[in-house]
């Protein structure tokens, strides 16, 4: 070890022991740090955990995606849509899907997916649901866990078989006691063979309130080949209401749209808008970009961290203040002692370095056990709450940090006023 | 290299206060004073004599305001602080009369203080500390606080701290001030012991009993050396007596 870096261990030590001198009053210096670190990082964790969960219901939309759903056109524009018979006609089309499949560029597939919503029937059980008409490679696009049996086939699709799939809520419902498995359902007047049960993985207690799952709610949601909703179902539905009956004729309720990448995403969205806007006078169907939608989220985040931070900070500071308070007074205290140290050949640099050092030392002693009492009050908070919380590395880095230099900018003053003293008033001082 | 034949040299010494306004305060007023290696030196006045303001011209811890002083051979009346900061720690030792040694501190550790400022590993001197320690009597009490110790051995670690860095001069400021005259005998003796081994030593004092011991008496009056009296020829750095101070 050179003699120098022995010099500044030794006057580390030397502060040490100044501070273990008065072991109530370092403590209660400490305190302020101590309260200031741990809540940075433990408010930091509330909201990493809070934001966590709503990025993770957004990221299961797919980052890749692009969800164009079909829209009832407001008022004023639906009497102008007016088709025959009083048929309003709006949204999406297998055309616009052809259309988006052939001309965007990075397009890996397109997902149609009709939704009617009716009532299903097995024996004496009713149960109001949705009625996915979709293709086979729906599941992995939403995300769906098949549980029993098996998703739709393409040989369904092209047979146009009458065969679902149910979702492990609504069979639960629908066959309180039997195995639901190869029984044969009952939707508007056709039949449906049960081929499997599936689980959403996106649970509807997860999910985001503002709805982004709009089109698919509740797990209540019966799968039929898209050529068989076209078929069964047909194009023009009827809405029965007490004033008369409205039909509407919707070809498609979702398009999803799956691009090669996430990066393809944020061309290919004005892109689309584009397009479509050219084959829909009207506006009648609404995109959603995951994510941008992802952006948002971690745009809250951002904003809801700095917030946070902000408000911890200022309690390191409240702490920092409390240290300098403190630095203060005990170079009052030790003013003899300067001058006797000044007497036996110490600069100012020494002193200051002195007195600076024992300023760090209160307030990265402060900051490490904040930081060990950071770590874990998000865990005692998650542990009583069921909050999700998060310690992040940086916001441990963050906090530990500032206490550092809250130590080094708090104890600078006082360590420069203690250089500063004429050595013979120092000595002189009682 | 031998110390120089004199270890202070005042020329023409002025020392003035500035009290704001108008107001000054000459507490040296020109004073010429040469001290040989060797000597035994005792300085003696009223309050306001300028005799504490010698001393801490003496002892590097202020800047003349006129005049030169020269300590050791080395100019060091007009230098920066933090060079005369090193001059005091490398050439000078203090003996205070409140003995001054750092609370938080041992013995031992009070000891190497001085030399952990001339930037020394003090590992490597363990033993010449712990061999003054032993020199004032206090081998045995070496990892002691200065408030378990008395007031006669608080000032024998002062004594050794002052000799750790094997100073040119030493400078006692009313070392016997705060003891009873039996504990003050046996330091002023420490003191002989140190000046016969051919320390130069400085002593700020009152007391008439205490200056006799010196070689020679400075009395001083309104900032000026009133006179001078000689008690006993000092000897030469060569230890031949001197024939004139």
């Amino acid at each position: 070890m050179n003699p120098l870096s022995f010099q500044f261990l030794s006057t580390v030590r030397l502060g040490m022991k100044s501070l273990m001198l008065h072991k109530l009053r370092s403590a209660l210096t400490m305190l302020g740090i101590i309260f200031g670190v741990c809540s940075v990082i433990a408010m930091l964790a509330i909201g990493e955990g809070a934001s966590y969960a709503a990025q993770e219901e957004i990221k299961k939309l797919g980052s890749d995606n692009i969800i164009l759903r079909s829209l009832k056109p407001a008022e004023d524009a639906k009497l102008a849509g007016l088709g025959r018979g009083g048929t309003i006609d709006y949204g999406l089309t297998y055309q616009d899907g052809a259309r988006i499949q052939s001309t965007i560029p990075g397009v890996r597939r397109v997902l149609p997916v009709r939704i009617i919503r009716e009532n299903v029937l097995f024996g004496p059980n009713s149960v109001p649901c949705q009625v996915l008409g979709t293709l086979p490679f729906y599941p992995e696009i939403v995300g769906l866990d098949v549980v029993r049996g098996r998703f739709l086939t393409e040989t369904d699709e092209r047979n146009m078989d009458n065969v679902c799939v149910l979702t492990v809520g609504l069979a639960q419902r629908l066959f309180p006691y039997q195995d639901p498995l190869d029984h044969s359902v009952k939707v508007d007047s056709f039949y449906y063979r049960v081929v499997g049960l599936v689980r959403e993985q996106n649970l509807p207690e997860h999910r985001t309130q503002q709805g982004v799952m709009e089109g698919e709610p509740l797990d209540n949601n019966v799968y039929v080949p898209l050529s068989v909703s076209r078929t069964r179902f047909g194009e023009v539905l009827i809405r029965r209401s007490a004033g008369g009956f409205e039909a509407e004729k919707v070809e498609l309720h979702q398009l999803t749209v799956q691009m090669n990448d996430t990066a393809a995403v944020e061309t290919a969205d004005p892109q689309i808008k584009t397009l479509l806007g050219r084959f829909h006078s009207r506006n009648d169907y609404e995109i959603v970009v995951p994510l941008q939608l992802l952006r948002q989220a971690e745009q809250t985040k951002r904003i809801f961290n700095v917030v946070l931070g902000s408000i911890a900070a200022i309690s390191l500071l409240v702490g920092g203040i409390g240290i300098m308070n403190i630095m203060l007074a005990t170079v009052t205290e030790r003013t003899r002692e300067i001058g006797v140290r000044r007497a036996l050949g110490a600069k100012r640099r020494d002193i200051t370095l002195q007195f600076l050092v024992e300023t760090v030392v209160l307030s990265v002693g402060g900051g490490l056990i904040g930081v060990a009492l950071g770590v874990i009050t998000p865990i005692v908070v998650s542990q009583l709450t069921d909050m999700k919380t998060i310690v992040t590395l940086w916001s441990v880095l963050l906090a530990f940090g500032i206490s550092g230099a809250v130590g080094i900018v708090f104890g600078l003053y006082p360590a420069k006023a203690a250089a500063q003293l004429d050595p013979i008033e120092a000595l002189r001082h009682e | 290299m031998p110390p120089p034949d004199s270890i202070i040299q005042f020329q023409g010494i002025e020392k003035r206060y500035d009290l704001g306004g108008e107001a000054e305060v000459r507490a040296l007023r020109g004073v010429d004073l040469t001290v040989h290696a060797g000597a035994y030196v005792a300085i003696m006045g009223p309050s306001g004599s300028g005799k504490s303001t010698m001393l801490n011209l003496i002892g590097c811890l202020d800047r003349p305001t006129a005049g030169l002083y020269s300590l050791g051979g080395t100019d060091v009346s007009s230098m920066p602080d933090d060079e005369l900061s090193e001059a005091r720690g490398r050439m000078i030792g203090f003996i205070f009369q409140s003995y001054n040694l750092i609370a938080q501190l041992t013995v031992i550790e009070n000891i190497q203080v001085p030399l952990i400022y001339q930037g020394r590993d003090i590992r490597a001197y363990q033993e010449h500390c712990a061999k003054l320690a032993d020199m004032v009597g206090l081998s045995d009490r070496l990892h002691h606080r200065p408030n378990q110790l008395s007031g006669g051995q608080q000032q024998r670690v002062a004594i050794a701290r002052s000799l750790v860095n094997d100073p040119l001069l030493i400078l006692a400021d009313e070392p016997t001030g705060n003891l009873d005259s039996r504990t003050g005998a046996e330091v002023l003796d420490m003191i002989d012991r140190l000046n016969a081994s051919g320390k130069t030593i400085v002593l700020v004092t009152h007391d008439h009993k205490v200056a006799e011991r010196a070689h020679r008496v400075l009395h001083m009056k309104d900032g000026l050396i009133e006179r001078e009296v000689i008690n006993r020829p000092a000897p030469r750095a060569n230890g031949q007596p001197a024939s004139s101070v």
